[in-house]
């Protein structure tokens, strides 16, 4: 038993103490951070497979600022893998987080970030105690209130007199987050929620309990607040039960489209509110769109677009605030949080984004719905 | 027990102990003097916590010899209760050592009263059955903590128990300046980080004097007699309930202190945070370190912990390369070959390597 | 008409469970370890029916069967290379292998299939109306809760008539004593193994049909339920396992909506704690005495 434990130990002790720490010259290091193993895999890695395909784009660019990338899995956990994903980054000399993916991580980052002024964007962390009074965090996505209200403000206005059901994961921050303002909005908007259900990561494979309630509720609207994984179940148990109200998601729903095999017309009608249409027409998307269809094989979803703004968002603000690479994070943090507030940056996830000392963005969220496997703007 | 066996394990305690404050001088001194970068600074206290974890968790499964697949539920009670003691007690005890040693306390108490009422089923059974239930425990306790909201104000402390989902933190009502400890999902936000490394190494030594003192007691043995065979335990007198109850709650109240500390090192802190699988990395320790084997836990724990970290270099491979490690470690270390050629070795160098025989 | 409909979704989820359950009781029973890998075979097993079907083209049918093949060799190697060397080793380090063949699973899945998810196309599609559409009833569950009986039927008839499954028996009850009556233990243990690996491909690909998401994450948390629904049942009784995963199946819809939907797993626990504490050997355990 020993000898294969110090064995273990040694081995263990050569890779830690081979852990680069240096700073490279002319070029600014940020570190991402997300999950790339385990059952939050899938954002992750769409955050880090795009942030890596700007980092080359800026790269091969004639843009002064140079970038070098390292992403770190931090298995979406809240306490210490996200810690140690951090902390790892910071030894490799990170100057710049772009992360955490999550929500989860993201709080308890931002806190350990905040006191060491660590300037950090998160491109899909949507919770509000993300950014609440921290003036170095910033957010690429909408938070989670703003989904919830935006959402039932648009059902006041297109969907006058619908009985709305919602389904929502209530161990999951970011379900619950928009369920609570959306259930206050809506309150206060008129419209009436006749079914609430909910489900957790353990309970994601049926939904037919769910459905048959809100069916007989007499709910002729499901409001998903969810992630597209769950959701492509739904729509699928929902078919097979013949219950076809009008489904509604969020941004959590883009993707949904992209799942391997998938058939769409099981989402043909399917309304999402998001920043981000893989479909657009304009020349940005597109070339991003097809650059990350060469690499990996697969249409971008909205986590994507949000990693790979945020790259660019970084860009910016660091150009604004006239960043050298040899300033230490510290010094890019207090550089660059006077600079956000004043920035207006077109990406894929909305043109003319502008930021909020708070750490929000400011974009307009969009109301598609699926036609023929494709998004149109109803 | 004859004199020379109770020497023998005297002995085997004390370099326990010397071991564990060898190493705390020693890792205390190279953070002094900065040898020691980040991440590794930032894996010292959830080490403490995983080797009391894996410390508390060997006496039910290595000296009670009960399988408990849910150690990480008493981790989370005892890290919630101490994250709603340190925050809420925050205006009236300013001194942050001893919020935390007293969050520490309670997580220890509230995670020993939960161990009692989960014992009082979970022992009567045995085996596989045993184990699933603790299973089930630890997953109602995950759900259960999922549907909690705690603040506090001036007023004292509200809680909310969300069990149809449609309450959130506005609903505590709380007076101007109260603050949200826990917010259902979320779990603990905007805990302020209070625990330290000397915190941990205190820890430990108080689990180890803990356990290793109850283990060589009266009770002890009683415990181990219960392990090796419950029926001609219980025909010599040994009350098996009482005994099994004991090391069970023990177990339990280690494991909250060491999740309230665990929960005072994170800012943020979900109740899924502590599901089957943490249970499941705890038993790896335990059962790599050696059923019954304090030292073996604790540097088992030490290793596979920092395996996963120490494995980032091959980043997406990292897990599958901590998989593939587990595996052959198990396979080598149970193969019959290798052990007799340990035994061999052994015996070649004589008494020194008393100690490791008894490990293995 | 409500509590019908409930029933109903309670029984084709509680299928899901069983059909698994069925799986791990039939290892347990004979190999005497809890094989903690079951859930991710069950998942490797939904993938390479979905690579047959889609890749392939092959039709359903023989896209499980191709799976099916798969998973028995898969369950061949995993007991040859993992669990046949630690035969006399504590049970506990059995367990704690089968936990590091299951993340070894998941990982490799990752990198292979990447994270992102996979719909399945269900084996059998459509759904069987009742009442005027009131009461809806999917095929999948009906060829779920089918191919349950026929399974459960066809092992008890195995492990009871055949020379193969009474020497699988007798390795269940002395694997010394059927050494020394001329059994080939290792051999009969590779089977249990084979046939548990082909039913988690069959498993597998009933699990992605009624829930076609597939994932490298896809068995974990079904495998634990069925865990549990075997352990309600009895472990290591075959008809235990489905009336386990069956009524596992019924109280989780129920509570789920009569009760709270934010707990019914927990609900579902307790049920089965109360249930252990009246019968500690589950529903059909045999309850052994213990010798002294």
């Amino acid at each position: 038993m020993k000898k294969s434990l110090a064995l273990i130990l040694a081995l263990t002790l050569v890779f830690a103490l081979a852990a680069p720490a240096a700073f490279a010259d002319g070029t600014f290091k940020i570190g991402g951070q997300g999950p790339l193993t385990g059952g939050a895999a899938i954002y992750g890695n769409a955050v880090m497979n795009a942030a890596q395909i700007a980092v080359d784009e800026i790269n091969a660019s004639d843009s002064a600022i140079k970038f070098e990338f390292q992403a770190q899995d931090d298995e979406a956990d809240s306490g210490d893998k996200a810690i140690n994903a951090y902390n790892t980054l910071m030894d490799w000399g990170m100057q710049i987080l772009l992360g955490p993916v999550t929500s989860g991580s993201g709080i308890t980052v931002a806190a350990q970030a905040y006191d060491e002024r660590t300037f950090l964007l998160t491109p899909s962390g949507s919770s509000v105690d993300l950014i609440a009074d921290k003036d170095n965090a910033f957010q690429v996505c909408f938070t989670d209130p703003n989904q919830g209200i935006a959402s039932a403000d648009y059902f006041a206005d297109n969907f006058a007199g619908a009985k709305v059901a919602v389904i929502y994961r209530n161990d999951d921050a970011y379900s619950q987050g928009i369920r609570d303002t959306f259930v206050k909005e809506a309150e206060a908007k008129g419209v009436s929620v006749v079914y609430e259900g909910t489900f957790t990561d353990a309970t994601s494979t049926d939904f037919n309990v769910q459905l048959t309630a809100a069916r007989d509720a007499g709910a002729d609207l499901l409001f998903l607040p969810i992630y597209y994984t769950p959701a492509s179940v739904i729509l699928q148990q929902a078919n097979q039960m013949g219950y076809k109200p009008t489904f509604f998601g969020v941004d959590g729903m883009d993707g949904i489209l992209t799942v391997e095999n998938f058939d769409t017309s099981l989402a043909e009608g399917v309304y999402l509110l998001t920043p981000f249409s893989a479909d657009a027409e304009d020349a940005r998307t597109q070339a991003f769109v097809a650059e990350y269809q060469k690499r990996y094989g697969e249409i971008p979803n909205q986590f994507a677009a949000d990693g790979y703004d945020a790259v660019y968002i970084i860009k910016a603000a660091l150009e604004a605030a006239n960043c050298t690479p040899d300033m230490s994070p510290a010094d890019i943090c207090e550089a660059v949080i006077p600079v956000m507030t004043t920035l207006k940056v077109d990406g894929v996830t909305g043109e003319g984004m502008t930021w909020a000392a708070t750490g929000e963005v400011s974009k307009a969220p969009m109301a598609i719905v699926i036609k023929d496997g494709a998004y149109v703007t109803p | 027990m004859n004199m020379k066996r109770y020497f023998k394990d005297a002995r085997a305690d004390l370099l326990t102990y010397a071991g564990v404050i060898i190493a705390f001088l020693v890792i205390s001194a190279m953070k002094g003097n900065g040898m020691l970068n980040r991440s590794q600074t930032g894996l010292l206290v959830p080490i403490c916590c995983y080797i009391v974890m894996a410390v508390s968790l060997n006496l039910t499964v290595g000296i009670l010899g009960d399988l408990s697949l849910g150690h990480a539920g008493f981790m989370s009670v005892g890290a919630f209760s101490g994250v709603i003691t340190a925050m809420g007690l925050m205006n009236v005890i300013p001194s942050a050592p001893m919020r935390l040693a007293l969050a520490m306390v309670v997580g220890a108490l509230c995670a020993a009263i939960v161990g009692f009422l989960v014992g009082i089923p979970v022992l009567r059974l045995n085996g596989d059955y045993l184990a699933i239930v603790t299973l089930a425990f630890g997953e109602i306790i995950k759900e259960l903590i999922t549907c909690l909201i705690v603040g506090v104000d001036s007023k004292g402390l509200h809680v909310i128990f969300n069990v149809n989902g449609s309450k959130t933190a506005n609903d505590l009502t709380l007076l101007d300046g109260g603050r949200i400890i826990i917010k259902g999902a979320q779990g603990a936000t905007g805990t302020k980080t209070i625990a330290t490394f000397t915190a941990g190494f205190i820890l430990i030594m108080i689990t180890l004097v803990i356990v290793q003192n109850l283990v060589r007691s009266r009770h002890g043995r009683a415990i181990m007699a219960v392990r090796d065979n419950r029926i001609a335990a219980d025909s010599v007198g040994i009350p098996v309930t009482k005994y099994k109850m004991m090391a069970f709650v023990t177990s339990a109240s280690l494991a909250g202190a060491a999740g309230a500390l665990f929960g005072l090192n994170y800012s943020n802190l979900a109740a899924a945070k502590f599901d089957f699988n943490t249970s499941i990395l705890v038993l790896v320790f335990v059962v790599l370190g050696g059923l019954g084997n304090i030292w073996g836990s604790i540097i088992a724990t030490v290793i596979l912990y920092i395996l996963p970290e120490a494995l980032r270099g091959f980043s997406t491979y990292r897990m599958l390369i901590y998989a593939i490690v587990l595996i052959v470690v198990m396979l080598t270390t149970n193969n019959p070959i290798l052990k007799n050629y340990f035994a061999s070795l052994r015996s070649k160098f004589g008494k020194n390597s008393e100690k490791e025989a008894s490990a293995s | 008409m409500k509590f019908l409909a409930y029933l109903v979704s309670g029984i084709s989820l509680g299928s899901i469970y069983a059909i698994i359950a069925l799986g791990y009781t039939m290892v347990y029973g004979i190999a005497k370890m809890l094989n903690f890998a079951h859930g991710d075979v069950i998942m490797v097993g939904g993938y390479i029916s979905f690579l047959a079907a889609t890749n392939l083209g092959l039709p359903a049918l023989l896209s499980v069967l191709v799976a099916m093949a798969f998973c028995t060799v898969l369950g061949i190697l995993i007991e040859g290379l993992a669990y046949r060397p630690l035969r006399s080793a504590p049970s506990l380090a059995v367990l704690i292998t089968a936990i590091g063949v299951s993340y070894f699973l998941q990982n490799a899945a990752l990198l292979i299939f990447g994270a992102n998810p996979k719909a399945y196309t269900p084996v059998v599609s459509g759904t069987l109306k009742l009442f005027g559409g009131q009461l809806s009833i999917s095929y999948v569950s009906l060829v779920t809760v089918v191919c349950c009986i026929v399974i459960m039927l066809a092992l008890t008839a195995f492990t009871g008539k055949t020379r193969m499954g009474k020497a699988m028996r007798a390795c269940s009850e002395d694997k010394g004593a059927a050494q020394l009556m001329g059994i080939n233990v290792n051999r009969t243990i590779s089977l249990t193994f084979a046939i548990g690996s082909a039913l988690a491909a069959v498993a597998g690909a009933l699990l992605c049909s009624f829930s076609p998401t597939l994932m490298p994450t896809t068995g974990s948390m079904p495998g634990i339920k069925a865990f549990t629904a075997a352990v309600f049942g009895g472990i290591g009784s075959i008809p235990g396992a489905f009336i386990g995963g069956i009524l596992l199946g019924v109280i989780e819809a129920l509570s789920r909506a009569y009760i709270s939907t934010q707990l019914s797993n927990s609900i579902v626990f307790a049920v089965l704690i109360i249930i252990l504490l009246v019968r500690p050997a589950g529903l059909m355990g045999k309850r052994t005495q213990e010798k002294v």
